[in-house]
């Protein structure tokens, strides 16, 4: 039976229950940490540290001029707080974010349920090809990506509007166009990212005991029931699993846009990612901050959400 | 007879969804030994007319490519020997060693997967370069040496190994180090496979910091020096930039496709398992 990652986290180390003596225990404590102290050492420093000034950052009017003396900050209260509600560009980068997720992610999903389900039926050979050929644009540079798909999308010489050209069809300007810029980067991070999510539910259907689905063939389910009543809810975890890792990612998009259209044209593609980069590029350092740290709570906000909403239902 | 046409739906979806993930590569692979000219030809065609290594040349001739790509490796590997050094220790203590404050630091340590890396970004780059850590491999690698991503996996592997061994090897009066060193890291061979190669290759692919933080030509990264030459540039050479990301995409594909194994292992296994 497969479970969630939530549920490894919950179980405990194994104690060394005879070994409980004071002693031991501060030599247990001795090696524990001795071993833990490496990781810690530079986690903390290069993680764990940023995360916290941020934080301190964001209640300060901290710019690029005080870079060597981050100590002398005034504090700013939450005064980069309020500025957040009147920033027009902050909302198109909000709305542009939210779109992306909820459009991207059930894409991403369905594509990734799709590709896994055909590669894992019996009846087809070569499954190891196709599987690495889906994989692919996962481990693939999104600088390479980039270079690719703006010539595929190119109005002129690109692939795309040639193919509808031969069919009749007047192809757009796909990146440079706002009707069509935010879902030309939605169709390419789904691309990009469903092979992840394909070979996560690669194995949580192999963990489907095949009796399941002879029983059902012997109570007369069809193909699609069989998918909809066995396989679905038997997937759910690796379903939830995968909503969540591609909620968190999709949250903070940043890396298409920069690449494809530098948030372009007129703001259609700029993301909440790319809104903290561009204020860190004007020297804003506070401000950049504390709109982080809200994609920081909306990061948190979705996951909660999506545990609620898709796992425990039986319970 | 349905079995039959099951067959045939699966294959046409199967090789569709192939063509659509695989063409654009064979694509760009073809197109980089294409003159400019030919690339930008109405109606493109697959097939080079007349093969060049044009624009290969132009790689070391108008960019100090090899300079790039020793960089991307340095970075890479340097990155990866950390997070298996200290990933695997920690990922151990957290796992076997039942010390005081270990679940406070595993709980810690996997909060950091879920802060967007923009919350990093900035104070990441005041603390790099206020170290005097800016434009140099140590600014380029240490943020990365210690990945929360890593003890995960490490942890959730290393659960796996039964506690008799250990207790064996405690008994028989092994020190602490001693049974890490000859009986645990042995056994963590294939997660220490996965973990290197996955480590490996988000470092090759790392973009956005190395952008930031390396400010001379010496000290780019491939993805940077590929960037560099293809963002917000009017003029694009795209003969350059397809030859470019060739470089960029043949090492990583070559390795994904020995180990391909070890990644699909290591998406099942943190994912779940």
């Amino acid at each position: 039976m497969t479970t969630t990652t939530q549920d490894v986290r919950l179980r405990e180390p194994p104690p060394h229950e005879r070994l409980r003596t004071p002693a031991r225990r501060g030599s247990r404590a001795l090696t524990g940490w001795s071993f833990a102290a490496p990781f810690v050492l530079i986690f903390g420093v290069f993680l764990l540290l940023p995360v916290a000034a941020s934080l301190v950052m964001s209640f300060t009017d901290m710019r690029a001029t005080d870079m060597r003396t981050p100590w002398a900050v005034e504090f700013a209260g939450l005064g980069n707080y309020t500025r957040l509600f009147g920033d027009d560009l902050l909302r198109r980068a909000a709305l542009n974010t939210t779109v992306f997720v909820l459009v991207g992610v059930p894409l991403t999903m369905i594509a990734a349920l799709a590709a896994a389900n055909a590669v894992n039926s019996g009846l087809i050979r070569f499954r190891a090809a196709f599987r690495v050929g889906f994989y692919l644009p996962v481990v693939t540079s999104i600088v390479a990506i980039a270079v690719i798909w703006r010539f595929l999308l190119d109005p002129e010489a690109g692939l795309i509007d040639n193919l509808l050209g031969t069919i009749g069809v007047d192809g757009p300007n796909w990146l440079g166009d706002t009707r069509t810029s935010l879902a030309s980067i939605i169709v390419m991070a789904a691309w990009r990212n469903f092979g992840t999510l394909m070979v996560i539910f690669l194995a949580g259907l192999q963990g489907i005991p095949q009796h399941l689905y002879e029983a059902a063939t012997l109570d007369g389910a069809g193909r699609w029931a069989q998918f909809r009543h066995v396989t679905l809810p038997l997937l759910r975890p690796a379903l939830l699993f995968g909503a969540v890792i591609t909620g968190i990612g999709y949250l903070q998009l940043f890396e298409e846009p920069l690449v494809m259209t530098q948030g372009g044209p007129l703001q259609s593609t700029l993301s909440v990612s790319y809104h903290v980069y561009n204020q860190f590029g004007l020297g804003n350092y506070g401000y950049a901050s504390a709109v982080s740290y809200v994609l920081f709570v909306a990061v948190v906000a979705l996951s909660v959400l999506q545990f609620r909403l898709l796992g425990n239902r039986d319970d | 007879m349905t079995d039959r046409l099951a067959k045939i739906g699966l294959y046409t979806v199967l090789v569709l969804g192939l063509l659509v993930v695989v063409g654009p590569f064979l694509w760009m692979a073809l197109s980089s030994f294409k003159p400019e000219a030919e690339i930008r030809a109405v109606p493109p065609a697959w097939w080079p007319r007349d093969w060049s290594l044009a624009n290969y040349a132009q790689l070391f001739d108008r960019l100090d490519f090899p300079r790039y790509f020793a960089n991307s490796a340095i970075v890479a590997v340097l990155v990866t020997a950390g997070n298996l050094v200290f990933c695997s220790l920690l990922g151990y203590a957290l796992a076997k060693l039942d010390f005081p404050g270990c679940k406070a630091l595993f709980l810690t340590v996997m909060g950091m997967l879920m802060v967007p890396g923009m919350v990093l970004f900035v104070p990441q780059f005041v603390l790099v370069s206020n170290l005097g850590l800016a434009n140099s491999y140590a600014g380029l690698v240490l943020p990365f040496v210690a990945g929360p991503f890593g003890v995960f996996l490490m942890r959730q592997f290393l659960q796996q190994v039964p506690d008799d061994l250990i207790e064996a090897a405690r008994v028989d009066g092994a020190g602490e180090w001693r049974i890490f060193w000859r009986v645990v890291l042995p056994l963590c061979k294939p997660a220490l496979a996965t973990l290197g190669i996955l480590t490996f290759l988000t470092s090759w692919n790392n973009f956005l910091w190395p952008l930031v933080v390396a400010t001379t030509d010496d000290m780019y990264t491939l993805p940077v020096a590929l960037a560099l030459y293809s963002i917000g540039q009017n003029r694009i050479y795209y003969g350059l930039l397809l030859a470019g990301a060739v470089v960029v995409v043949l090492p990583v594909l070559i390795v994904f496709l020995a180990l391909q194994r070890h990644f699909m292992r290591g998406i099942a296994m943190t994912g779940l398992k």
